[in-house]
């Protein structure tokens, strides 16, 4: 052990150990990002864990937002005799930041632990070092097709979860108060422009890396056997959460300069 | 300096000399190694460098500074059978892993079927891993694939080009070379430790492997099913299975019945090495202190 690992402590060798796991464990996704062909049907599968069997979470999630931020909303904006802007408010919100994020988050939530426990499960009964021992790239095989998968899945969830929460916003809007329905979606399509619902979704593709890239180091890099499995499973939900939120900063940082 | 069968004892290896390989089998199609696994292994020497099958010098390894292999050489000649034995949390799986190139050694160098495997990178050793095949202590069998598709899984990654019948007919054939018919379509968790462990060898001899690695390959087994598992990787070596194998064990009785070398590891090096007999006679004090509590 070197004078500066020694130096650093126990939690400072754990800190830097993370991060230095997932800086070469992001470096080796993309320098093995090209897969074969007969790996092509697994990102299919994955698409289809992760996205099909999400819907109902990221929907259900979506439209309850719209109609809670549109109900929050309108009764203040009421106050102003504003409330033809219910529509753009939550527009605007929901297309730059409550759907991408609150995706990012449930979806990612159960994508990421979905994949720490699986690849925490195959390392402790030794799956993992059987396909490299059989000569199989476990990165490639493993991990890269979950990381193209969520690249596609998320930013398809977003773009649906935006529209299901605006479609929730109308609910509100309309039914509770009263609002003209042409109204609600004219004056959205007149303050929402393209850039937001591209900053969205934009968004997205970062989350779904940053997510599945979590989930596949806290799996890979989990010790402790079972019981470390269920520490590991619950740190990337943690994980996860956290990441998106700090993320979404730098990302709205980013997509404002472009 | 590399212990070895001619190693400073100068005790010659069992039978003199490591057994004599089979004769040639045709190469199966596939080109990359995935050579049918009812054909016995291509003849000695034939288009493959010389020299032994693993050479390990001055290996180092330790985890979180606790040292397991404190400066370890051996050699495993080709064509030889070569067990390892020790007590437990000796470094013998450690040893094999290392071989195997799972894990780095901290320090020494680690040549396998010619290659220096020290330096090379994850990407670079996996065409190596091709030409091995490792039985793990747990057989490590993907518990969500068939019997049939965990046997099939190194065809497919590795000689896609088959057609599925020539696969279901190798798969088969491996099959029924461990003595296993009509588990196709089970499970891992439908079988017994034995039948994983069988399906584990099956599985590393679908590639046609020039060296077969086996960790504890008795461990945890019934008396019947360890007798099997000693039956069948002595059946496996007297056809050709493979060229070389390599096993880790904590069995003596196992050791004596397959290997034409045993290696006893004691404190991180390799205490004695030599032939079954030789190494029960050894005259060094550790090597029959851990035979005798072994045999005890």
């Amino acid at each position: 052990m070197t004078g500066a690992w020694r130096l650093a402590g126990p939690r400072g060798r754990h800190v830097a150990a993370y991060w230095g796991g997932l800086g070469l464990l992001t470096w080796d996704v993309f320098r093995n990002a090209w897969l074969p062909r007969r790996y092509l049907r697994l990102i299919v599968a994955e698409c289809d864990g992760m996205g099909v069997r999400s819907l109902i979470v990221a929907m259900t999630a979506a439209i309850f937002t719209g109609m809670v931020f549109a109900l929050q909303s309108s009764v203040y904006l009421s106050r102003f005799g504003a409330d033809l802007y219910v529509g753009p408010l939550v527009g605007l919100s929901v297309l730059r930041e409550l759907g991408p994020v609150l995706t990012a988050i449930l979806v990612g939530g159960k994508v990421a632990s979905g994949i720490t426990a699986e690849l925490g499960s195959m390392k402790v009964t030794e799956q993992i070092d059987a396909l490299r021992a059989i000569g199989v790239n476990h990165v490639k095989r493993l991990i890269v097709p979950r990381v193209l998968a969520a690249f596609f899945v998320f930013p398809l969830l977003t773009s649906l979860a935006d529209f299901v929460a605006l479609f929730g916003g109308m609910l509100v809007a309309v039914y509770e108060r009263r609002i003209d329905v042409y109204l609600y979606w004219s004056t959205i399509f007149y303050w929402v422009v393209i850039r937001d619902l591209v900053t969205g979704v934009g968004k997205s593709f970062f989350f779904g890396v940053i997510v599945t890239l979590i989930g596949a180091y806290n799996g890979l890099a989990m010790t402790g056997g079972t019981e470390g499995l269920g520490r590991a499973t619950t740190a990337t939900v943690v994980q996860v959460s956290l990441a998106v939120i700090i993320a979404d900063f730098f990302l709205t940082k980013l997509f404002l300069l472009l | 300096m590399t212990t070895s069968a001619s190693d400073p004892s100068g005790r010659p290896p069992a039978g003199g000399s490591p057994r004599p390989r089979p004769e040639a089998g045709a190469a199966a199609p596939g080109g990359d190694g995935a050579r049918a696994p009812d054909q016995p292994r291509a003849a000695a020497g034939a288009g493959r460098p010389a020299g032994p099958a693993v050479s390990l010098e001055g290996v180092w390894k330790a985890f979180d500074d606790a040292p397991v292999l404190r400066g370890l050489d051996l050699t495993v000649p080709r064509g030889s059978t070569v067990t390892v034995m020790g007590g437990s949390g000796s470094g013998k799986t450690v040893l094999l892993r290392l071989t195997a190139g799972l894990i780095k050694p901290d320090r020494g160098r680690i040549r396998v079927l010619g290659v220096d495997t020290t330096p090379l990178r994850e990407e670079a050793l996996l065409p190596l891993r091709c030409r091995m095949g490792f039985v793990f202590q747990g057989a490590a069998l993907f518990d969500s694939l068939t019997v049939y598709e965990n046997v099939a899984y190194p065809l497919r990654e590795h000689a896609a080009e088959l057609p599925e019948p020539e696969v279901g007919g190798r798969v088969h054939r491996l099959l029924e070379r461990v003595g296993l018919r009509d588990v196709d379509a089970k499970l891992p968790a439908e079988l017994s430790g034995g039948m994983r462990k069988r399906v584990g060898i099956a599985r590393a001899l679908a590639l046609g492997p020039e060296l077969v690695l086996y960790d504890e390959p008795t461990a945890g087994l019934d008396p019947t099913n360890a007798r099997l598992i000693t039956e069948l990787i002595g059946t496996l070596k007297a056809e050709g299975a493979s060229e070389t194998a390599m096993i880790v064990t904590h069995d003596l009785e196992f050791a004596r019945a397959v290997s034409d070398l045993i290696a006893v590891l004691i404190a991180g090096r390799i205490a004695d090495i030599g032939s079954p007999d030789a190494v029960l006679r050894s005259a060094r004090d550790e090597v029959q202190a851990f035979l005798a509590g072994r045999a005890g």
